[in-house]
């Protein structure tokens, strides 16, 4: 167990420290999310006030282009350089390769989020900090829920052919719940009187959708990989 | 190519192992059914009365213009499942004849020899 | 193999044929009047998805848990039929709704519920299609995602709102209504035992051609 988790997060430092010393895929996707949660403003926006409920779908929205750009660009350097197949010819638990790349794909949403949730908060004037701890604990989550999916996906699709359209043809369906429930508890966050127990509600079913998809991200990373 | 994290996969490890994750799986989306059960019936006596309201309109109470006719739609939607059904079977049964075909003249090819 | 084939063929035939001179018969619904006899294609092409559905997920794990190969067969026949049935659903309903609701679409559980559903078998069938070779295991993995998310997505929309008919409709079916009903279902699931059989032959013959090639090049 304890091996488990040095491998993993050995992973996650190599893929930090990488991205440390070039800083590509951060500021990439930072620009990234913020000329889409842009577009979007001039698509939603009218007499310069934000349309209602625009301002969560457009954070989501900015998030799940932000997160697929971000899973592609990173498989694509490791298929670069065929780390992954190194990952998986190294006696090591074919899982604590997942866990590892999952937790570097976090890493790089969550500091791509720092910035732009806030960033948003400011340009609609929307409060969504009144409540900090829900709102945390909704975007990681979310973000959590919406990576474990990827992370799966992004590894399975490193071998096969047209692999940048087929991550997000793949992954939007299935994290249709995730979406749904960011927008939701965002938008609930939002509301004059803020719903607590709507974002509760929704922080849940997060729960219970990443504990069941990181699961089964976990049994089926060795077969899928595997020839 | 030798993994140390590789479970030796005897026949009834490989049973158990598998039992044992349908179980945890089984366990984990019947939590999720019934909590999910129990929080929806509150959002949904609290939405279904808004929203019923605004978008079903009982037929009888439409006017006469909105009413439409309704045979040229269970026509088209019963003819739809026909040509679809159709058209699938139909396309599995010409890519069947092809493969078919080609192992034919393969097989004459071989005896040929 | 062929025997059965043949049984089935002429089984679904006859329901085929029957099936509109009992849905003629059928006692028509109060509110909804003669359009209300969609539904006797409507619900069983919906039961029909399902089962394709539930039968690849299975036969999906099987396949990347166990490899065997006739699995993987199963859940691509499955997965089309999938497809084929979701989309008589998906246009059978809205026609239907159109003129009992008023609307053709509503975002509600079922609706959205389906509607992901069948996106995410068009997701498996492109990524077979276009995925290169060794997207046969890749497919497999979504198709069990695809399953597992089918609860997480009906409780998310559920909470919005909901417009469809509650699932006891069966039950509170007029008796008139509910032979017709049977029939069209008994018919709909022997079509779908029909095109798996058609397909998974197709696949298997295609395997054998495969294979042949192999051996003639080496």
């Amino acid at each position: 167990m304890k091996r488990f988790f040095t491998v993993a997060l050995l992973i996650m430092r190599k893929d930090l420290r990488v991205e440390t010393r070039s800083r590509e895929l951060f500021l990439t996707t930072l620009f990234f999310s913020v000329s889409t949660v842009l577009v979007f403003a001039f698509g939603f926006v009218r007499d310069g006030r934000p349309v209602e409920n625009a301002v969560a779908g457009i954070l989501w929205i900015a998030i799940a282009f932000a997160g697929t750009l971000a899973l592609g660009r990173t498989f694509e350097r490791e298929r670069y350089h065929d780390v992954l197949k190194a990952l998986l010819l190294a006696p090591v638990d074919r899982p604590a390769i997942y866990v590892g790349k999952l937790l570097s794909i976090l890493a790089l949403l969550g500091a791509v989020e720092v910035v732009i949730v806030p960033l948003v908060a400011l340009l609609f004037q929307a409060p969504l900090f009144r409540e900090p701890i829900l709102a945390i604990l909704l975007f990681s989550l979310g973000t959590l829920g919406f990576c474990a999916v990827g992370t799966l996906f992004g590894a399975m699709l490193v071998r096969a052919r047209s692999r940048d359209v087929l991550l997000p043809v793949l992954l939007y369906p299935i994290t249709i719940p995730v979406i749904i429930a960011g927008v939701r508890g965002t938008a609930a966050l939002l509301q004059p009187e803020v719903d607590v127990a709507m974002i509760r509600a929704w922080i849940g079913m997060l729960v219970f959708f990443d504990v069941v998809f990181i699961t089964l991200s976990l049994w089926t990373f060795e077969p899928v990989m595997t020839e | 190519m030798i993994s140390n994290g590789t479970l030796c996969w005897l026949k009834g490890d490989v049973v158990k192992v598998t039992v044992r994750r349908l179980a945890v799986l089984c366990l984990l989306l019947s939590l999720c059914i019934g909590v999910i059960e129990t929080s929806a019936e509150e959002f949904g006596a609290q939405s279904m009365q808004s929203s019923q309201q605004d978008e079903f309109v009982p037929i009888d109470q439409l006017d006469v213009e909105d009413q439409l006719p309704a045979a040229p739609l269970l026509v088209v939607a019963y003819a739809f499942a026909w040509v679809a059904m159709f058209v699938y079977l139909w396309s599995i049964w010409r890519r069947l004849a092809r493969v078919e075909r080609e192992l034919a003249s393969l097989a004459n090819r071989t005896s040929d020899r | 193999m062929h025997r059965i084939f043949s049984a089935v063929i002429v089984l679904a035939t006859i329901v085929f044929v029957c099936a509109p001179v009992f849905i003629a018969w059928a006692p028509y619904e109060s509110t909804m009047g003669l359009v209300q006899k969609i539904f006797y294609f409507h619900l069983p092409s919906w039961a029909a998805m399902f089962v394709a559905a539930f039968v690849c997920g299975i036969a999906s794990a099987v396949f990347l848990f166990r490899g065997r190969l006739i699995s993987d067969r199963i859940a691509v026949a499955s997965a089309e039929l999938v497809v084929v049935f979701g989309l008589i659903g998906l246009v059978s309903g809205p026609l239907w709704a159109r003129k009992a609701w008023g609307v053709w679409w509503q975002w509600d559980a079922r609706l959205t519920m389906a509607l992901v559903l069948w996106m995410i078998f068009i997701a498996y069938l492109l990524l077979r299609e276009y995925g290169g070779p060794g997207s046969e295991k890749l497919a497999a993995g979504v198709a069990i995602f695809g399953m597992a998310n089918v609860p997480f997505v009906y409780w998310s929309v559920n909470v919005w709102r909901t417009i469809h008919p509650t699932t006891n409709v069966v039950p509170t079916l007029v008796p008139g209504m509910r032979g017709p009903l049977w029939w069209s279902l008994v018919g709909f699931l022997l079509l779908y035992g029909l095109a798996m059989m058609a397909r998974v032959r197709l696949e298997t013959q295609r395997a054998t051609l495969d294979r042949i090639y192999r051996d003639l090049n080496d």
